[in-house]
């Protein structure tokens, strides 16, 4: 058996799976639609139809004969998890080969029906034709036959230079229904016969159940059932809003006993770096010499997901001959939650179905995993009628994972001339992966509710190879002589936490270009010069300077209270390159005016697209950086709302102006998650230009900026 | 069998009337979502907090996650099918796809509603308008500022 790490590891790899049939990922069909069924799923941010456009190019069809196929365990390839900014990066070029040799198969299939060699073939929108006029489509070929063959990897895909729909801003496909009211989300499911569920949840993460009466529950007419194991309770009900009445009777008909398992939350910072924890050593480079002579302390609080649309799932099972689970859900991971849910419903995986239907943006690991077990266990009630589950705002700010708060050390060694000789990056904070699947334990919120459950395990450290979690972007992509980078993953986990958009990049980021700024101060050195003089990646020199060109960096501006400031990485150290240029003005609060956004990500496969994930990273992080913290007493979370957990208004948002340098032949690098760390990074160098304080504790809030002051 | 508690009301949605069987303290946008089957309308808080469920009753914008069916006894509910048709969508969702003015999606029913509401009231409004009367709608994608441009560019489209 593999380690759950390795395992998860897996779910994230990206080689060309040889020897599966071509049909598992495109289909012809008679009537002329080109299926493709990608493992990937559309999470609001475009891969449907970045997709689209790598089949449509290889294939040479148009993209109005592409049908993207909304992933399900019984008809797509397992393609594990879409995330970590890896679509485009891996799951593509896997598209881009097996969609090449259907071309070549079927290109050969119409030699041999036209009589001419293949070579004097040339294929239009999926007709093949010859020099002479013949010509065949490709679904007048037996294409159910002749893509029954293995997947070799072998194909050779076009060159860029051919390509004619990948680099074009196409229109997203998934957009039309979204933007103008048509059903699309998971929550818009409506089969028939369907019920609706809620799950009335501990009043805290300690908390365990003294008693919980139904009766009031029940005596509510439309109340179907109440789902009651252990310190799990659920109701479902004939209509939703009788869901709703049942669930506020049922929590109101509950007594818990309190636990006060939480920190301090004034105190985080130290009971992150005195909590027991396994400590790897990520990284150790040259010669770190004598003891450091500059030392900061960073620190990032726990961050919710916060999507606007809440966890939903449903769930149907189907009892006689052969018992079955079938569940719609919003997972970024469809096999992944399919072989936890088998485990935790002690079920064969080939007994479940699991279909993936759009939801809101999710930004990493939130609830939607933890909501189809809640389906599932109250659809297990009330076998052959659908169940739907949907959150609640307060439970989705509360009970879904949350990004892992973490305290980042930083100590250099300078030399003379102020340069970095040697670096030491440190970081404490939970795991940044309680997924499906990575976990000793169920890692599904409701399991470790049951009767039976086990609590559900720490978070883990996926390895640095694979992309890390805390470790990302701890090992700096400068060219220091010497370094060392560490990591300290708690062994005990009072809020759960997984992974959300950059996961450790954002802190380790923030905190990188911020310590860089500071010795750059302190050298008297300007920060672009001196981060330039510690990067020897001309695609990274390359996306700093054009950033700071673009911001007009070192020209004259200066108005009272303004500042400007810059942050820069390759994510993960492998993937897109990054700088941002922030201009704040802080006044009694900062604002964050403008964003000037230069990226590296090779090929681009739709720009409109692109620019839409970076820029909506950009703010998200400002919206971080700004303003956001989990807040929590010993008990529990009590940033359950919009009015206690605030995110950025339209009122404050930055304007954002973002800039891709050229492929220069390069391949793909995903967008997603990129802006983030250097957003934070590069609005935090602006507040210290703006006000002289070195604000190193996020969120950038009043209270925290005047903490932050020297006595 | 119908519950002998429930009794029936009557609602006009989009110009169309209904009868609905709930109860009168039910919110509004179970009975547009799942009783008329009117899925544009998202659910996001529950407590007027995020702008997602916004509809317009009697033209007022007006939160349905937080508003009893009683209260729209006699007055006429638009949601954002009614705001156009599959055909003819109203001008600020043809601007907001015209820009691929989202990512998730999941906030833009009631921002079109809202920014329908704005442009009733204000065709020509400027960007600090145009942003304030949004400031009430969470988006968390950072789709905001191709939001703000497709609005304005369909109140030009409205003055041309």
């Amino acid at each position: 058996m593999t380690a759950p790490s390795e395992a998860f590891a897996a779910t994230l790899a990206g080689a060309i799976p040889t020897g599966r049939p071509l049909a598992d990922w495109v289909r012809v069909h008679r009537d002329g639609v080109v299926e493709i069924r990608s493992g990937k799923v559309e999470l609001g941010q475009g891969i449907l139809t970045a997709f689209a456009q790598i089949a449509a190019e290889e294939l040479d069809v148009g993209l109005a004969r592409i049908r993207m196929t909304a992933a399900g365990t019984d008809i797509s390839p397992d393609e594990g998890l879409t995330a970590g900014s890896l679509s485009v990066q891996t799951a593509g070029p896997t598209l881009r080969s097996v969609c090449a040799q259907v071309r070549a198969v079927l290109v050969a299939a119409a030699a041999d029906r036209l009589g001419v060699a293949a070579d004097d073939l040339v294929v239009d929108d999926g007709w093949v034709s010859t020099p002479t006029g013949g010509s065949v489509s490709y679904w007048q070929l037996p294409a159910d036959e002749l893509l029954d063959r293995p997947v070799t990897g072998t194909a050779t895909p076009k060159p860029t230079s051919a390509y004619r729909v990948v680099g074009a801003s196409v229109p997203r496909i998934d957009l039309p229904d979204k933007l103008l009211g048509r059903p699309r989300y998971v929550h818009d499911l409506a089969p028939a016969g369907l019920l609706f569920g809620r799950i009335v949840r501990p009043r805290s993460p300690g908390s365990t159940l003294v008693a919980a009466d139904p009766a009031g529950a029940l005596a509510i007419p439309g109340v179907v059932t109440v789902v009651h194991d252990g310190d799990f309770l659920g109701v479902v009900a004939e209509r939703e809003e009788v869901a709703v009445r049942a669930a506020d009777q049922l929590r109101s008909d509950t007594t818990w006993r309190a636990g006060a398992t939480l920190p301090d939350e004034a105190e985080l910072s130290a009971f992150l770096t005195a909590a027991p924890a396994e400590t790897t050593v990520l990284a150790e480079h040259g010669e770190l010499g004598a003891a450091a002579t500059v030392l900061a302390t960073y620190h990032r609080p726990y961050l919710a997901h916060g999507s606007i649309g809440l966890c939903s799932a449903t769930a149907l099972t189907t009892t006689g001959a052969s018992p079955h689970l079938e569940v719609w859900t919003h997972s970024q991971g469809i096999y992944p939650l399919r072989r936890e849910l088998a485990r935790a419903l002690t079920l064969p995986a080939d007994a479940i179905t699991v279909r993936h239907v759009e939801g809101a943006g999710c930004y990493g690991h939130n609830g939607a995993d933890d909501v189809a077990m809640d389906a599932a266990l109250l659809a297990l009630a009330v076998p052959e009628r659908p169940v739907q589950v949907v959150w609640s705002r307060a439970d989705e700010l509360a009970w879904a994972p949350f990004g892992p708060a973490a305290t980042v050390r930083l100590a250099a060694r300078v030399g003379p001339d102020g340069e970095v000789r040697a670096w030491h990056h440190e970081v404490w904070g939970n795991g940044h992966i309680s997924r499906p699947g990575s976990l000793g334990s169920v890692a599904l919120l409701a399991a470790g509710h049951l009767a039976d459950g086990a609590r559900i395990d720490p978070a883990m450290e996926p390895p640095l190879a694979s992309g890390g979690g805390a470790g990302r972007n701890a090992v700096p992509g400068y060219a220091f002589p010497a370094y060392r980078s560490v990591n300290h993953r708690l062994l005990t986990m009072p809020l759960r936490t997984s992974a959300m958009r950059a996961l450790g990049a954002f802190v380790n980021v923030f905190a990188t270009e911020s310590f860089l700024d500071e010795l750059a101060v302190a050298a008297g050195r300007d920060p672009v010069e001196y981060r330039l003089a510690h990067l020897t990646d001309p695609r990274a020199r390359a996306v700093l300077e054009t950033a700071a060109a673009r911001a007009g960096w070192g020209t004259d501006r200066r108005a009272e209270s303004t500042g400007r400031g810059i942050g820069f990485a390759r994510y993960k150290n492998s993937g897109a390159y990054c700088a941002v240029v922030a201009e704040v003005e802080a006044i009694e609060q900062v604002r964050v005016r403008r964003l000037t956004v230069v990226v590296d990500a090779g090929l681009v496969v739709n720009p409109d697209g692109a620019e839409n994930q970076i820029e909506g990273g950009a703010v998200q992080a400002t919206s971080w950086t700004l303003k956001e913290r989990v807040r929590f007493d010993r008990c529990g979370v009590t940033s359950d709302s919009w009015q206690t957990y605030p995110i950025l208004r339209f009122s404050e948002v930055p304007s954002v102006a973002v800039a891709f340098l050229d492929a220069a032949g390069n391949p793909s690098l995903g967008v997603g998650e990129a802006a983030q760390g250097p957003t934070a990074a590069a609005i935090g160098n602006a507040v210290f230009d703006a006000l002289g304080v070195r604000v190193r504790s996020l969120p950038f809030t009043e209270e925290q900026i005047i903490a932050a002051m020297p006595d | 069998m119908p519950d002998p508690a429930l009794g029936a009301a009557y609602v006009l949605v989009n110009g169309a009337h209904h009868e609905v069987l709930t109860e009168p303290d039910t919110p509004l946008i179970y009975v547009l979502r799942n009783h008329l089957g009117l899925k544009g309308t998202r659910y996001g808080c529950g407590a007027t907090t995020c702008g997602a469920c916004l509809v317009l009753v009697d033209d007022r914008p007006t939160y349905s996650c937080d508003t009893p069916l009683w209260a729209v006894d006699g007055k006429a509910t638009t949601t954002v099918e009614g705001l156009g048709s599959a055909a003819a969508p109203h001008p600020v969702a043809r601007a907001l796809l015209a820009e691929q003015a989202a990512q998730c999606g999941y906030c833009i029913s009631g921002i079109v509603v809202a920014a329908a509401a704005l442009l009733a009231r204000q065709p020509d409004p400027s960007e600090a308008e145009v942003r304030e009367a949004l400031d009430g709608h969470l988006c968390r994608c950072g789709a905001h500022n191709r939001i703000v441009r497709a609005v304005l560019a369909a109140a030009r489209e409205g003055a041309r």
